[in-house]
């Protein structure tokens, strides 16, 4: 059996500082095999990743490739040692032409052609311009390069993302064949259908560490769900029973409505209710349409189709002042995006006081003053370094940056990931904070990569997937791994049932 | 400031002072002043007198004035390279009008360009995006040219400083200089513009975080188009006082002290990179810069030496002051 293992990690570590990103991972990769890498947020995926291809250098661990043991340094070194790898994003250099391109890695252009044939573009001009090209033709030509070079380990990272389901159908087909074929692969995707219909196995990540390897067929989607989210579960659900439960929500008007709303090509046909006194969570895998959909909400972003009403009235939003004149704030993910990082706490809370061209006079300090501080005390935040924002701790700044919008009284609330990053007693104080918030009549739009936040905070979930809405569910059923099945777009279980064939619901 | 203190109960003396110069940079900036003077008195003893100080007052004013510009543009990571020509632009208008038009008439005439090119740079920069450097560069070679031709079609008519101007550039009234009654204003407006109000306030916002002004609903274009405008009449005011002060209208009156007055706000502590900074360092460091060139004149050294040292001591300040009122 050993003879057939192609790739192998064993003991992979990685820390930076005194962050632990790896711990012990590893991965073993058969002759011939497709297999999957799995892993929620933070688990250690892209580190693995990058410790692979020479990217980053782990502290500790072995890898192996065919039996020997190889120090890769350079993405170069690894492409010599028989790995090559395909990312989500175009890797040509769009100034040069195809010619150039393969030249420059020194692809064979024989197979390249035979290969960008397959995946049915028959008549590419080697004399284009990379930059002229669209991008679907544009990720075929990467994988098709990367397979003329015949590796022996390809390493797909989220290629299928951004891709349209036909052309993904064909890239699928040609990856299936590279196994079949007697080459290795490693595919990363978000889309568990993928994987179910592609993959042989599985090995599945968690906080650093591989937590198992399971063989793809009838339930294992659901055995790695389980595996990705470990003794979390157990932990989480006592936290939820131990916050006050919220009042059941009381039948309301929706503050904002969404009517098939769309990005070209990052948000489709959504359409939803955030209604008053109502924190309403966002569920969704890295990169689905949630940052796209922030930025429409705020006035950051201007949506290419579909509607948005505010209480009922139709708006449209050029500006963030715009939304803001509704009464909806965005509370960024980053919050360097957010602060000014060189002015003092009362400052950045007083900031949209002064942003309208009425209030460029003379600012009433006192009365200012009276509700800035008002909304400082209310979030209890640490003001000993009160002079400049960058001194404050990270969740001493969040707080900051949610005080600016108490005390400016937005009645519509955005938080793209408030708690990242952020110790665990500021968490909870936030997740009430936002509740007391509700409760006084606010709607709360609250995007969350800690699943478990949608049942500490939120009344319902909306869970998005490949730019659509692909569930809404209410936080009483929110559990951890109902919203991780949804976020993979895998269908609801019945409550009870068996768990069904991935796929065959599809 | 008392928690940190009491953290640390016992600081060494140099942390004290240290604090104290971070808390209130023009106090370094006075001493350095102080002690510009006390070797000025060492090299040339009895020159520091009432005379002395009146005139350089004078001097230094319109040099604040100018370094108004530069600080508050700053603030928000700008810079106005313009100054120059609109300053020289009023005061050329000025003195060639205000013999038949009428004083009142000739200051308004005079303040046209000022406004325009204030408009163009603020049009520039908020909204097309264009660096500040290069915008209002270009704006000021098109004023330059604009004045070229002017000067042609008016060089029959002559020019004549009004006597109002030369009297507020140069003259005392019982051995005070009569410019401060426009400075004192100006200057009290703009700390109170940066220190109490909103428009202040979103200066210092932009220069620090864009995105973060943006996302509080500051319509940046709006900022910018008003924060030029605001400098290009600070500057056409700068330049009447220096057109009452040199007596001379011509080409070249302001255009050279376009650099010092970046300098007086950079030694002031105003930081390039915007967000931080003020007035009251910029007015230290425009009298500073006028001392200093007094100085270097007394050492009677040639043109072209003294230039060099001139620089040279303005990137020696400038880094030693950043050190000393850096965070402890």
């Amino acid at each position: 059996m050993a003879s057939d293992i192609l790739l192998e990690a064993t003991g992979i570590a990685k820390h930076y500082g005194a962050v632990v990103a790896l711990r012990n991972a590893s991965l073993s990769v058969r002759r011939g095999e497709v297999h999957a890498l799995m892993g929620a947020n933070g688990a250690g995926k892209s580190t693995l990743v990058k410790i692979l291809t020479g990217a980053i250098r782990p502290n500790g661990g072995r890898i192996l490739i065919d039996g020997r043991e190889h120090v890769v340094r350079s993405p170069a070194e690894a492409r010599r040692a028989g790995l090559v790898s395909v990312y989500q994003e175009p890797a040509l250099i769009p100034d040069l032409d195809i010619a150039s391109n393969l030249r420059l890695t020194a692809t064979p252009v024989e197979p390249f052609m035979k290969w960008v044939r397959e995946m049915g573009v028959p008549d590419l001009d080697l004399r284009e311009t990379a930059r002229n090209l669209p991008l679907a033709i544009l990720r075929v030509l990467d994988l098709a390069r990367a397979i003329a070079v015949g590796p022996e380990v390809l390493l797909l990272d989220e290629m299928t993302a951004a891709l349209p389901a036909d052309l993904a159908e064909k890239v699928l087909a040609v990856v299936k064949r590279q196994g079949a074929e007697g080459r290795s692969v490693i595919f990363i995707s978000h889309r568990m259908l993928e994987i179910s219909a592609l993959c042989d196995r599985a090995t599945v990540l968690r906080d650093g560490e591989t937590v198992g390897v399971v063989d793809i067929g009838p339930g294992s989607a659901d055995r790695i769900v389980e595996l990705m989210l470990g003794q979390k579960v157990e932990r989480i659900q006592r936290e939820i029973a131990e916050a006050t439960p919220g009042a059941p929500l009381p039948v309301t008007k929706p503050r904002l409505s969404l009517r098939d709303v769309g990005v070209a090509g990052k948000l489709e046909g959504v359409s939803f209710d955030l209604m008053h006194g109502e924190v309403l969570g966002v569920v969704a895998l890295e990169g689905q349409g949630q940052d796209e959909l922030f930025g429409v909400l705020s006035g950051s972003r201007r949506p290419t189709a579909g509607s948005l009403a505010v209480d009922g009235r139709e708006v449209r939003f050029a500006t963030p002042a715009d939304a803001i004149a509704e009464g909806i704030a965005l509370i960024p993910g980053d919050r360097a995006e957010a602060l000014l990082m060189q002015r003092s706490v009362r400052e950045n809370v007083a900031l949209p006081f002064s942003a309208s061209f009425r209030h460029w006079g003379p600012i009433p300090l006192r009365r200012q003053n009276a509700v800035v501080g008002e909304a400082i005390r209310r979030l209890q935040v640490d003001t000993r370094a009160q002079r400049e924002v960058q001194r404050l701790s990270g969740g001493n700044q969040q707080k900051v940056t949610i005080a600016r919008w108490i005390a400016a009284e937005a009645s519509t609330i955005l938080c793209f990931d408030p708690t990242r990053g952020i110790d665990i007693r500021t968490k909870h104080e936030i997740y009430h904070l936002l509740r007391e918030l509700a409760g006084q009549g606010a709607s709360v739009l609250l995007y969350t990569s800690e699943l478990e936040e949608v049942q500490l905070a939120c009344d319902r979930a909306i869970v998005i997937f490949g730019g659509r809405v692909v569930d809404v569910i209410p936080a009483a059923i929110a559990d951890e791994p109902t919203l991780v099945r949804a976020a993979y777009g895998l269908p609801r279980l019945a409550p009870g049932a068996a768990a069904p064939l991935p796929g065959a619901t599809a | 400031m008392t928690d940190v203190t009491q953290r640390s109960p016992a600081p060494g003396l140099g942390r004290r002072i240290r604090r104290v110069f971070s808390d209130r940079p023009v106090i370094p900036l006075l001493i350095l002043l102080a002690i510009l003077m006390v070797v000025l008195e060492i090299l040339r003893p009895g020159i520091v007198n009432e005379r002395w100080i009146a005139n350089t007052v004078k001097f230094a004013i319109p040099l604040a004035i100018l370094a108004a510009c530069q600080t508050v543009t700053m603030l928000t990571g700008g810079i106005d390279l313009s100054v120059g020509t609109v300053a020289t632009l009023g005061a050329f208008v000025v003195s060639t009008q205000g013999m038949d038009a009428g004083l009142g008439w000739a200051l308004l005439l005079s303040l046209a360009p000022a406004l325009l090119i204030g408009i163009a740079n603020g049009i520039g920069v908020g909204i097309f995006r264009v660096h500040p450097l290069i915008m209002t560069l270009g704006t000021s070679l098109i004023g330059v040219g604009f004045l070229q031709v002017y000067q042609r079609t008016v060089i029959a008519t002559g020019t004549k400083v009004p006597d109002v101007l030369a009297w507020i550039g140069t003259g005392l009234t019982g051995g005070i200089p009569n410019s401060l009654i426009v400075f004192v204003p100006v200057a009290a407006f703009i700390l109170f513009m940066l220190g109490r109000s909103g428009f202040g306030r979103l200066l210092y916002a932009v220069g620090d975080n864009e995105r973060a002004a943006r996302l509080s609903g500051v319509i940046y274009w709006k900022v910018i188009l008003a924060l030029y405008i605001l400098s290009g009449i600070l500057a056409w005011i700068a330049g009447l006082i220096y057109v009452g002060l040199i007596k001379a209208p011509s080409l070249s009156l302001v255009e050279p002290r376009v650099l010092p007055a970046v300098a007086a706000a950079v030694i002031g502590g105003t930081s390039i990179f915007g967000g931080r900074g003020g007035y009251l360092g910029t007015i230290v460091g425009a009298v500073i810069l006028t001392v200093l060139a007094t100085l270097l004149t007394v050492l009677q050294m040639p043109e072209g030496a003294r230039q060099m040292l001139f620089g040279l001591i303005v990137l020696a300040v400038t880094a030693a002051y950043i050190r000393i009122t850096a965070d402890s």
